[in-house]
């Protein structure tokens, strides 16, 4: 049982650092800002996402899996809101913070 | 003798050694003020790596750390920001009283007039 | 395994310390010390050092970063006119900082085996602090005199940064937001504080037998604050009020107080009576982390710049 776990962790996981891998290379490869953030935005919620859901069963306990997902939804909460914030500025074209 | 060279305590110790060694460079040779802030919490850094250094190697009875390096800097990283926050302000008035945000070399042009 | 996740972290953070040695540009820098501080803050977990790691990812990067953003944009029309970006001695300095690493790298590799360490005593006395988290029981009953300190510390910045406005403005607020504040700021603002003050409260209340503590909380609380004061949800508060005052006095005041009480219901200053132990630490805790999360904010909000309402 525990092999199976731990598989769909290494599968989980892995996927996840793939999708970090993918929007970091559109991060440097995209021409403008507003590419960057969405590559940025998507890949790295789907990839932490799939990073949690990966390290759920790794979890000692229910609290411990309900902080992961926690910490999932605030991740996304505050990426959400960064990625608002710096493509309001660009479209109103100052420059942007970042 | 190469694993305990390896072990993560003396490599982060290392690593807080180069870090103090950069960041005393920044303070040094930059002549942005911020970038010299930047610098000193970088020096900060460091030493305070070196402090995680002596505290990991001081696991003993069932702790996997020291405690009281860990306090020292806890104590440290908010005095660190005490400080940075102060100098921070200092260079926020320097601005707003002279314009500048450096440390200039004196301009070689007559043209420019010395604001103090 | 281990020693491949340690040297990618250390690569990361020498990667970062270099770049911000090198880029001519300084928000450039800012946003890599930014990076800079949140790796470290793994690294400290590297090093079994959760709850410095929790400090570290909250001043070090979090609350440090805000003000270095903001410092950056503030004076941006100076790094704009051309100056020279460094001064001379290049090659002395560095001479001199290698020398400082060497020795230091030297002092890492010569350190005494067996390593000489407090943790026996510290574990010896854990049991009569009532507490389960050495290093809390480190800043808060043996060391208890540091932290107060420290607090004082954490004042006489506050004081002096309130100093630096004109003699006019004195008491009065900072300003903090801009004069259009974008929407999902205000979003995040109403949504995001709630969850953070239970956030706080937790890490405050599981500090006494687990990681966390009063710093980490107390930054949380002052991070939710400084929001909701950016998105303009609430006014900046005069610093000349009385109730700002004494949230800011009353953390280090009662950790006064319950010192000097160990004169008379214990062996001296700052020593706590047996059995009464707990209780009165997680007093101190809670009045210091409110005042903490006063200070914090108020270092980051600055000194005031409008004239206090007469």
């Amino acid at each position: 049982m525990t092999y199976i776990m731990d598989g769909f962790t290494l599968i989980c996981v892995s996927a996840g650092t793939l999708l970090f891998l993918a929007g970091t290379l559109g991060l440097l490869r995209f021409p403008d800002t507003l590419s960057r953030l969405h590559a940025l935005s998507k890949a790295d919620n789907l990839g932490l996402g799939l990073i949690v859901i990966g390290l759920l069963p790794q979890a000692t306990s229910v609290t411990g899996a309900l902080k992961l997902v926690c910490v999932w939804l605030l991740a996304q909460l505050s990426a959400a809101t960064a990625s608002q914030l710096i493509a309001g500025v660009v479209f109103r074209g100052k420059p942007p913070p970042k | 003798m190469i694993a305990s060279a390896l072990s993560s305590a003396n490599l982060f110790g290392l690593c807080g050694a180069s870090l103090a060694g950069f960041g005393l460079f920044i303070v040094i040779i930059h002549a942005s003020l911020l970038r010299r802030i930047v610098g000193f919490n970088l020096l900060g850094a460091g030493i305070f790596l070196v402090f995680g250094a002596i505290a990991r190697r001081g696991a003993a009875a069932g702790f996997d750390g020291d405690p009281v390096p860990q306090a020292m800097v806890i104590t440290g990283i908010v005095v660190a920001f005490s400080a940075t926050a102060l100098s921070v302000a200092l260079l926020l008035r320097l601005f707003g009283l002279t314009g500048r945000a450096a440390f200039d070399a004196p301009p070689a042009d007559a043209s420019r007039q010395d604001e103090t | 395994m281990t020693l491949g996740l340690d040297l990618t972290l250390i690569a990361g953070l020498l990667a970062l310390a270099l770049h911000v040695v090198i880029v001519r540009d300084d928000r450039n820098a800012v946003v890599a010390f930014v990076a800079f501080g949140l790796l470290l803050g793994l690294a400290w977990v590297r090093l079994y050092s959760v709850d410095v790691a929790l400090t570290e990812a909250a001043i070090g990067g979090g609350v440090t970063g805000v003000l270095l953003l903001r410092t950056e944009a503030l004076i941006r029309p100076a790094s704009a006119a051309p100056t020279a970006s460094r001064r001379s001695g290049g090659a002395l300095a560095a001479i001199a900082c290698v020398l400082l690493a060497g020795g230091l790298a030297i002092a890492v590799l010569s350190f005494p085996n067996p390593a000489p360490t407090l943790a026996p005593e510290a574990a010896e006395a854990l049991g009569r602090t009532g507490l389960g988290n050495p290093v809390t029981a480190v800043l808060l009953a043996y060391r208890s005199l540091d932290t107060l300190l420290e607090k004082i510390v954490l004042i006489i910045a506050l004081v002096g940064l309130w100093s630096l406005a004109p003699e006019t403005l004195w008491g009065g607020a900072p300003e903090l937001h801009p004069t259009a504040i974008p929407e999902p700021l205000v979003y995040l603002a109403r949504v995001l504080p709630p969850f953070g003050v239970l956030i706080a409260v937790y890490e405050f209340w599981v500090g006494a037998d687990a990681p966390g503590g009063t710093f980490q909380a107390g930054t949380i609380l002052a991070a939710m604050y400084l929001l909701v004061l950016k998105a303009g949800l609430r006014p900046a508060p005069e610093v000349k009020r009385t109730a700002l005052r004494v949230l800011v006095a009353g953390g280090p005041a009662l950790f006064l107080a319950v010192g000097f009480l160990g004169f008379l219901m214990a062996d001296g200053f700052l020593s706590f009576p047996d059995g009464a132990a707990k209780p009165l630490i997680v007093g101190i805790e809670a009045a210091l982390t409110l005042s903490i999360a006063g200070i914090l904010s108020l270092l980051v909000a600055g000194p005031p710049s409008k004239a206090p309402a007469p």
